[in-house]
């Protein structure tokens, strides 16, 4: 297994490379290259150099992956969309099998922790996506969307960007919430541990959680009439 | 007939709300298709940037596999790919020019991203061969308006005039709306002008004769909202053929009359019109009736490549890379006011 592994779902855009034997047990995934950067603006520039760069340092080529993994957020849209465009676009050309791993699951598992807490990104506009883990693999129920204040933390940690942005409402600090991001090598390497235990895996498809907030038009307005 | 020595381009665009992809060598179209989501958008009256954004992604894979069977050619056979750098809505620029750098990357072959604004000129080459230089060109849809002096395609584009305000196409929609005609308006507003006469109500013409080949669209919708508005409160019906008719006539009358002028000025004789209005009746004859006295030769593609597609983004790809130009590097960004005079982004 040569697994391609990148996330565009945050501020960070972040590439990695991870190899198994084939039918290898899921203790044998190991992250051969990766690559983040911090950028938030800058995701659709980043992410296809990054790729390029650690397939090179893998020592391999595009056309020797076996499988494509793209965090599907939720995160900021135009990001996320870069990801999974890239994931379905490379995987088309490849003819290989891209499958989709929640963001919040990589910045989970990229925490290493093995007691329960909560993950937390920014959802702008002064919420943050979120969801409880009971330890770095294990998700328990659905990712939401919520102002920090009305999350229920059960005075659990929290960890991610969206902790410690808001650290006052949800006790952390920028130590306390570590890791701020999620990296390509948590997602890659938990999406082929996936692979290789014959789990199903999410489709590419992007976690929006909201609607596009269009609003139909009214009547239109008045025009000012030219006094005769 | 095909000229297989020529390299095959794939073009991708997804600017605004169509997601387009077009296979093209030389000035032969092998194959295209679009998705658009045209249909999504018609409630809210105009194109809701996160709506179309939504849908490039959604289509955008499936777009290219019914563009390669439309040109009965395979992903393996593309030479280079041309993506569409700007101008356009922000996040369906990214979208497109993010799936050309995985297809680039994954089949191995250049990247090229070009500018949505020449594409619509280069797009008259797979209609009527190659552009005479130099030529004019009017570019007219719902998100622009503008005269281009065109003296190469792949490297010498410059801006003649735009609208100051709405795009022609824009002023359309707001017009239908006024008239209760569905979004979006120019096809809706056509029809009714035929039925109408363009003397009954005289409309502004906005910088008419102002020695600019700027256009201005906005005075003209107010002065139609007005009229509305004033037949509204005095219980009279209102004449929506005739005031079609009207507003028709001003917008086509001030676009031809600059377009030729701009013509006569440079010295040039062959005049492109393109963009989505482009399709539009009343345009096209007035067009032909002015080049004709004129002595312009007038050259516009047939509706379907008018309007936003892959194939005019690979028919500019394959004059770039017919010029030898470097491609696009990988670290390409989108630019969402690219001006028309940078027709290769690097």
């Amino acid at each position: 297994m040569l697994l391609l592994a990148f996330d565009t779902a945050t501020p960070a855009v972040t590439a990695a490379v991870c190899t198994a034997p084939d039918a290898g047990a899921p203790d044998s995934v190991a992250v051969a290259a990766s690559t983040a950067s911090v950028d938030a603006r800058r995701h659709g520039e980043l992410l296809a150099p990054g790729i390029a760069d650690v397939v090179e340092r893998a020592g391999a080529a595009l056309s020797d992956l076996t499988h494509i993994a793209v965090g599907i957020g939720p995160g900021p849209y135009t990001g996320l969309r870069v990801g999974l465009t890239t994931g379905l676009s490379l995987a088309d050309a490849l003819g290989i099998e891209c499958v989709g791993v929640a963001t919040l699951d990589a910045l989970a598992f990229a925490s290493g922790r093995t007691g329960p807490f909560i993950a937390a990104t920014d959802a702008r506009r002064k919420e943050v996506f979120w969801a409880r883990y009971a330890d770095a693999r294990t998700r328990v129920g659905d990712i939401a969307v919520d102002r920090p204040a009305e999350l229920d933390t059960g005075g659990l940690p929290v960890i991610g960007h969206g902790a410690a942005l808001y650290g006052e409402v949800l006790g952390a600090d920028e130590e306390s919430a570590a890791p701020l991001h999620p990296t390509a090598a948590a997602l890659g390497e938990l999406a082929a541990r996936r692979l290789l235990a014959g789990e199903e895996l999410p489709a590419p498809r992007p976690m929006y959680l909201r609607r596009p907030d269009a609003v139909e038009p009214g009547a239109p307005k008045k025009v000012r009439q030219w006094k005769a | 007939m095909s000229r297989t020595d020529l390299p095959l381009i794939m073009g991708i665009e997804t600017s605004c709300d169509e997601t387009g992809v077009g296979l093209v060598r030389g000035c032969e179209l092998l194959g295209e298709d679009v998705a658009s989501s045209v249909a999504e958008h018609a409630r809210f009256g105009g194109v809701v940037p996160e709506v179309a954004s939504r849908a490039h992604l959604e289509a955008m894979v499936p777009t290219v596999r019914r563009a390669l069977d439309a040109a009965g050619v395979k992903a393996s056979d593309v030479d280079a790919i041309a993506v569409t750098a700007g101008p356009g809505l922000a996040g369906a620029l990214l979208v497109g020019v993010s799936a050309a750098k995985a297809y680039a990357m994954a089949l191995g072959v250049p990247l090229y991203g070009v500018n949505h604004l020449v594409g619509h000129v280069a797009v008259d080459q797979l209609e009527h061969g190659p552009l005479p230089k130099p030529a004019v060109a009017l570019l007219v849809s719902g998100g622009h308006t503008s005269l281009l002096l065109v003296n190469d395609l792949a490297t010498d584009v410059r801006s003649l005039g735009d609208t100051v305000d709405d795009a022609a196409g824009e002023a359309y929609d707001k017009v239908a709306r006024l008239l209760d005609l569905p979004y979006p308006g120019g096809p809706p507003i056509d029809r009714a002008a035929r039925e109408g006469d363009p003397k009954a109500i005289r409309f502004p013409r906005g910088k008419w004769g102002d020695g600019t080949f700027d256009f201005s669209f906005s005075g003209l919708k107010t002065a139609v909202a007005r009229w509305v508005e004033n037949a509204g409160r005095a219980g009279e019906a209102i004449p929506v053929a005739d005031i079609a008719a009207g507003f028709q006539e001003s917008v086509v009358d001030v676009l031809t009359r600059k377009a030729v002028d701009a013509c006569r000025e440079h010295g040039v004789e062959h005049l492109v019109i393109s963009g989505g209005v482009a399709a539009n009746s009343r345009l096209r004859a007035l067009a032909e009736e002015r080049c004709a006295a004129a002595g312009i030769t007038l050259r516009v593609p047939r509706p379907k490549l008018c309007t936003d597609n892959g194939a005019m983004i690979a028919a500019l790809g394959a004059e770039v890379v017919a010029a030898g130009l470097p491609p696009s590097r990988l670290d390409l960004a989108t630019d969402t006011s690219l001006p028309v005079s940078v027709p290769l982004a690097p």
